[in-house]
C-alpha cells in the first residue's frame, strides 16, 4: 500500500556522538533514527538516553520522520529508555530484535501508559518492529498486527544471518526468502516494509544492484549504514518523469472510461486491469510524496 | 562615512586616504601610466650575477631603512626563504621596512612576529596574515606604524602598477635556477609549480633577488621567469619543506557532510544552462572544492561535454579531469599539490600563468572576466551575502583573502561553499565581522542545510530557472541564518576598540572593511 | 541533592562538552569554564550550567567544564548526566510533562 508520508530511507545516528547527531538531520533521509541501542557503549546508555530525549523534545529535525531506538527487550535499559523515548515524542520508537507478538505487545502497552503519565496523545507514537532473527521471520505477520501503533517491520540482515547460520554475502541470496517472508506479512498486515541495509558503503554499484531488488521486491524503504547511501536509495524509491507520464495517462484512460460507461479500457492497445491502476496509482503517490511535480489533473 | 556595503570607515586612516567601496559598477579607473621601478641596468663584462651569500646579495641591492621588500607564497607553510632573508637583513641592521609579500603564511621558527616587535618590519601588506602574525596584530600586541593593508590576489598586482606599492627589493624562491637567474618553480627537490605571484614583482621591484636550492646548469628550463629582470641569484641550502609545501595530491575527503556540500555544489552546475561544451570553472583547494571537483568532472563525462579551461590555484582533483579528458586547459598561478605543480612542466596544456593575468580587473582584460562558475570558501556569510574569509569567530585572523572577492567578481555563477555552522559558530549570521567581497558579487550560498540564491545578483534569474527546472529546492539566506542560531543561539558581539588595525580593499583599490582592535579579556 | 562522588559526562570531541562534577562539601558552587567559543557563548553556558544544578538541587560543587562547542542542548545533557552520576539518581522523567 503507498503511503504519502515517506519513509524511503532510514540513517541511525548514535547517541553517544552528537555531531553525528547533529549532522545527521542534514542528510536526505526521510527517516532519522537516534540509537540507544548498539551504537552506543553499555556506559553511557543513560548520556545517550538524556542526548537523544533533549535533542528529540526540544530540537527535532524539521520535515523528517523522527524515530528512537531503545535498546533490546530484555535489557536492563528498556524500561528507561521507553520513559525518556516516549516522553521526548518521536514519530516512532524503533525495537530492535522482535521475536513473538507478545513482547509488540507488551511494549505498545507499556507505551499506551507512558502517554497516559505524561498526558500525551494516545496512540499518536508508531513502533517499528525490527525483525532479526528466524524465530521473528516466521511470527512476521502476528507481530505486524500486535497493535495498531505497529507501522513497519524492518529486517535486519546481520542478525538475521547469524541466527541461521548463513553467510551473508552481497547478492543476497540468503536473505531472500526472509526480504519476501516479511513484506508478505507487511502487506497483508497493511503496513510498511523495510528492507536490510547493504553494508558496502564504497560500493555505490553494488547498492544500486541492492536497491534495485529491494524495490522490485516491493519493499517501501531501506535503511542505510552511510549517508552516501541516502541519494542513490532515495532515487530508487523516487518515480522517473516518463513513470509519472505513464501512470497518469494510465488512471485518465480509467477516468474517461468510468465516464463512458465503458467495460474494458485499453491504453495503446492493451487492456488496463485493476493490478496496472494500483501500480499507477502507487507510482503517483510516491511521486507526490518525494515532492516530484505532478503534471495532470489526477493525483 | 559609510561605504555601499554599510561599512563604517573614517575618511582618513593616518597617512591612507580611504576611497569607500562605492558598489560593483562604481569602478574607479586609473589614467596614469603603469609605474614601475625597474630600471634599465647593463651587465658589466665579467660581472657575477651569483652571490656567495644572502648577506652579500642583501649589501648589493642597497636595501636601507624603510625600503619595501616582497616575497611569493607558493612555498605555503614549508616556506624557509622568509626566515632566513629576514635574519640576515636583521644582523646587518636594517630596520623598519615595509614588508610586502603576496600572502603571511603561519610559518614558525622564525616568527614573523619576532621581525616586528624588534623593528626590522614595521609595515605590513598582503592578501592575508593568517596565523601568530595576524592575531598579534588584531590584539594590539605589535606596534606598527599604519595599519596593515590587505588586498585580494587581483588587486595587488594592480596596486603595484598605480605606484601605492612600490617595490625596493623582491626576493623570489625558485626551486630551480641558474647563476643568470632564469628560474622555475617547477622542477626540483622543493618544487612548487606556479610562480604566478611573482611575475609582477619581477617586472615592478626596483632589485630582484632569485634564491634556490637548486642550482641549475644555464639555462634554467623550465624558464618561468627570465634573467633580464634578475640582478642576483643566491644558492642557500634548502629554500623549504616539501612535505609542508604540498606532498602528492590533495585526497578526496570522507567527511559527509563536506561531501554533501559539494555534491550539492556540483549539482547547481550541472542544472545550469552554462553547463555545456566550452563550460570554464574555478574550484581551489580544500576538502569541498576537490570533491566538488570530481563531481564536476563525473557530470561533465555522463554530458559528453569538455570544459574549455579551469583557473587559478590548481590541484591533483583538476589534473585528474583534465587527463580524464574532460578538461582542455589548465590556466595555474599557483599549484596546490604536488601532481598539479608537475603537471606544468609535463603538459602543454597546463600553463603558468601571471597571477595579474588571472585576476587583476585592471588589465586590458584578466582570465576571470571569461570564468562560468567559481568556487568560493568562506567563514562567514550574511544576509546580504558578504563574505568573510579573514577573521574567525572571535575576531582573531584564520584566513587570507586570496582570490575570493575577485572570482566572486569574474563568475557568472559565484558558489559560496560553507558548513552552517562550525562547532557552536553559526557561519550564516546576520551581518559579518568582516567584509572581503561584497554580496552584491555572490551568486549562490550552499549549505549541508539548503540553498539560498542571491536575488539581487545578475544572474539570479537565469539560476532561479535552470533550478527549477531541474527539480533542485533553494531557501532564503535568512532561513539558513535562523536555523542555524536556532542550532547555536545568538553569540555575543565581537567588542573591538576604535583602533584600525587592518584596511581591507577590494579588488578595484577602494576600502571594503577595516579591522578594529579586539578587545580582550 | 548531595554530589556524592565525582562524576564525568561527556566527551572532548568537537560538538560535544566534558562535564566533571566533584563534592565541595559547605564551599558553595565552584565553576569552571574552558570553552572554544567562551567569547561568544561562555555567559550562556554558564548560565545553563547553573539552571541545571538548580534543577537538581545542586548547592556544593565543584564543576569543571571543558566545551569543544556544543550546542545548549547538548550541554543541558551532559550536566544532567553528570548530575545523576554524581549524586547517584536517576533523571526525573516525569518533570517536564
Amino acid at each position: 500500500m503507498a503511503t504519502t508520508k515517506l519513509k524511503r530511507t532510514s540513517l541511525y545516528a548514535s547517541g553517544a556522538t552528537p555531531i553525528n547527531m547533529i549532522q545527521a538531520a542534514f542528510y536526505n533521509e526521510d527517516c532519522i533514527v537516534y540509537d540507544m541501542e548498539d551504537s552506543v557503549p553499555l556506559a553511557e546508555k543513560d548520556s545517550a538516553r538524556l542526548l537523544i530525549y533533549n535533542t528529540v523534545r526540544y530540537h527535532r529535525p524539521a520535515n523528517k520522520y523522527v524515530m528512537i531506538r531503545v535498546n533490546g527487550l530484555y535489557s536492563e535499559f528498556i524500561e528507561e529508555d521507553l520513559e525518556a523515548a516516549v516522553r521526548a515524542r518521536p514519530d516512532a520508537i524503533r525495537i530492535p530484535k522482535v521475536e513473538y507478538k507478545e513482547e509488540a505487545v507488551r511494549i505498545c502497552q507499556r507505551i499506551t501508559e507512558i502517554e497516559k503519565e505524561a498526558g500525551l496523545e494516545p496512540g499518536k507514537i508508531e513502533v517499528w518492529c525490527n525483525i532479526e532473527s528466524y524465530l521473528g521471520m516466521i511470527n512476521a505477520y502476528e507481530i505486524a498486527t500486535a497493535d495498531p501503533r505497529i507501522e513497519a517491520l524492518a529486517l535486519g540482515a546481520e542478525d538475521f544471518t547469524a541466527s541461521m547460520k548463513s553467510t551473508r554475502t552481497k547478492a543476497g541470496l540468503e536473505i531472500f526468502y526472509a526480504r519476501n517472508a516479511i513484506l508478505t506479512a507487511c502487506r497483508q498486515a497493511g503496513i510498511e516494509a523495510i528492507d536490510a541495509v547493504f553494508s558496502d558503503i564504497n560500493d555505490p554499484e553494488g547498492l544500486k544492484e541492492d536497491t534495485t531488488l529491494t524495490r522490485n521486491l516491493g519493499f517501501d524503504g531501506k535503511t542505510c549504514v552511510h549517508p552516501r547511501q541516502i541519494d542513490i536509495v532515495n532515487s530508487f524509491f523516487t518515480p522517473s518523469a516518463k513513470e509519472i507520464k505513464y501512470a497518469l495517462r494510465v488512471l485518465e484512460a480509467v477516468e474517461e472510461g468510468k465516464r463512458l460507461k465503458k467495460g474494458a479500457v485499453t491504453l495503446d492497445g492493451s487492456m488496463i486491469d485493476k493490478p496496472m491502476e494500483l501500480r499507477a496509482r502507487t507510482t503517483l503517490a510516491q511521486a507526490e510524496a518525494a515532492g516530484v511535480a505532478i503534471g495532470g489533473n489526477l493525483k | 562615512m559609510i561605504n555601499a556595503v554599510g561599512r563604517e570607515i573614517p575618511e582618513k586612516i593616518g597617512s591612507y586616504v580611504v576611497k569607500p567601496y562605492a558598489g560593483p559598477m562604481e569602478t574607479i579607473e586609473a589614467d596614469a601610466p603603469v609605474v614601475s621601478k625597474r630600471k634599465p641596468s647593463k651587465r658589466a663584462v665579467g660581472e657575477n650575477k651569483l652571490l656567495p651569500d644572502l648577506k652579500a646579495a642583501i649589501l648589493a641591492t642597497g636595501l636601507k631603512d624603510g625600503m619595501t621588500i616582497s616575497f611569493h607564497h607558493s612555498f605555503r607553510e614549508g616556506d624557509k626563504i622568509i626566515g632566513q632573508v629576514l635574519t640576515v637583513i636583521r644582523e646587518l641592521g636594517i630596520k623598519g621596512l615595509r614588508f610586502a609579500p603576496s600572502a603571511v603564511v603561519n610559518i614558525k621558527n622564525p616568527s614573523i612576529v619576532s621581525f616586528v616587535k624588534d623593528g626590522t618590519i614595521n609595515r605590513i601588506q598582503a592578501s592575508g596574515i593568517r596565523g601568530e602574525l595576524g592575531d598579534a596584530v588584531v590584539n594590539g600586541e605589535v606596534e606598527l606604524a599604519e595599519p596593515v593593508i590587505l588586498r585580494p590576489h587581483g588587486s595587488r598586482p594592480h596596486a603595484i602598477e598605480t605606484g601605492d606599492l612600490t617595490i625596493d627589493v623582491a626576493f623570489i624562491g625558485a626551486s630551480a635556477a641558474d647563476d643568470f637567474g632564469n628560474c622555475t618553480g617547477q622542477i626540483g627537490p622543493n618544487a612548487c609549480g606556479a610562480l604566478g605571484y611573482s611575475f609582477i614583482d619581477a617586472t615592478s621591484a626596483d632589485k630582484v633577488v632569485v634564491i634556490t636550492d637548486n642550482l641549475v646548469p644555464y639555462p634554467c628550463v623550465p624558464m618561468s621567469i627570465s634573467q633580464m629582470y634578475v640582478d642576483y641569484v643566491v644558492k642557500v641550502d634548502e629554500i623549504g619543506d616539501p612535505a609542508k609545501i604540498g606532498a602528492g595530491a590533495t585526497r578526496m575527503t570522507k567527511n559527509p557532510r563536506d561531501l554533501l556540500i559539494a555534491q550539492r555544489c556540483a549539482d547547481i552546475m550541472a542544472a545550469s544552462r552554462l553547463f555545456k561544451d566550452g563550460y570554464s570553472f574555478q574550484t581551489g583547494a580544500g576538502a569541498i572544492p576537490v570533491a566538488c571537483t570530481n563531481f564536476l568532472a563525473d557530470y561533465t563525462e555522463q554530458a559528453g561535454i569538455q570544459s574549455s579551461f579551469t583557473l587559478g590555484g590548481m590541484t591533483g582533483a583538476i589534473v585528474d579531469m583534465h587527463n580524464r579528458g574532460l578538461l582542455r586547459t589548465m590556466l595555474c598561478s599557483q599549484s596546490f599539490d604536488a601532481v598539479a605543480a608537475r603537471a606544468i612542466a609535463e603538459d602543454p596544456n597546463v600553463l603558468e600563468i601571471d597571477n595579474s593575468m588571472y585576476a587583476n580587473m585592471f588589465n586590458k582584460s584578466c582570465v576571470l572576466d571569461k570564468l562560468n562558475f567559481g568556487i568560493l570558501g568562506a567563514l562567514e556569510v550574511d544576509v546580504d551575502f558578504n563574505i568573510n574569509i579573514l577573521t574567525g569567530s572571535s575576531g582573531e585572523m584564520m584566513g587570507g583573502i586570496g582570490g575570493g572577492p575577485d572570482v566572486a567578481d569574474g563568475a557568472d555563477i559565484s558558489i559560496v561553499t560553507l558548513p552552517i555552522v562550525r562547532g557552536r559558530i553559526p557561519s550564516v549570521v546576520d551581518k559579518v565581522f568582516t567584509c572581503c567581497t561584497p554580496g552584491s558579487s555572490v551568486a549562490v550560498v550552499v549549505t549541508e542545510a539548503g540553498i539560498a540564491l542571491n536575488p539581487k545578483h545578475r544572474s539570479y534569474q537565469m539560476l532561479k530557472e535552470d533550478l527549477d527546472a531541474a527539480g533542485i529546492k533553494t531557501v532564503t539566506i535568512e532561513s539558513l541564518r535562523d536555523l542555524a542560531y536556532s542550532m547555536t543561539g545568538v553569540p555575543k558581539p565581537i567588542e573591538t576598540t576604535d583602533k584600525i588595525t587592518c584596511i581591507v580593499e577590494y579588488r578595484d583599490g577602494t576600502v571594503i572593511d577595516v579591522i578594529r582592535q579586539i578587545k580582550r579579556d | 541533592m548531595i554530589v556524592k562522588q565525582p562524576a564525568v559526562a561527556g566527551t572532548l570531541e568537537s560538538s560535544d562538552i566534558q562535564v566533571s562534577i566533584f563534592p565541595n562539601p559547605g564551599n558553595g558552587l565552584d565553576i569552571q569554564l574552558q570553552s572554544i567559543a567562551k567569547a561568544q557563548f561562555g555567559d550562556s553556558i554558564l548560565e545553563t550550567t547553573r539552571a541545571v544544578l538548580a534543577e537538581f538541587e545542586i548547592t556544593d560543587a565543584v564543576v569543571s567544564l571543558v566545551d569543544k562547542g556544543a550546542f545548549d542542548w547538548v550541554i543541558r545533557s551532559r550536566l544532567q548526566a553528570a548530575c545523576c552520576r554524581a549524586t547517584e539518581s536517576k533523571f526525573n522523567w516525569k518533570g517536564e510533562d
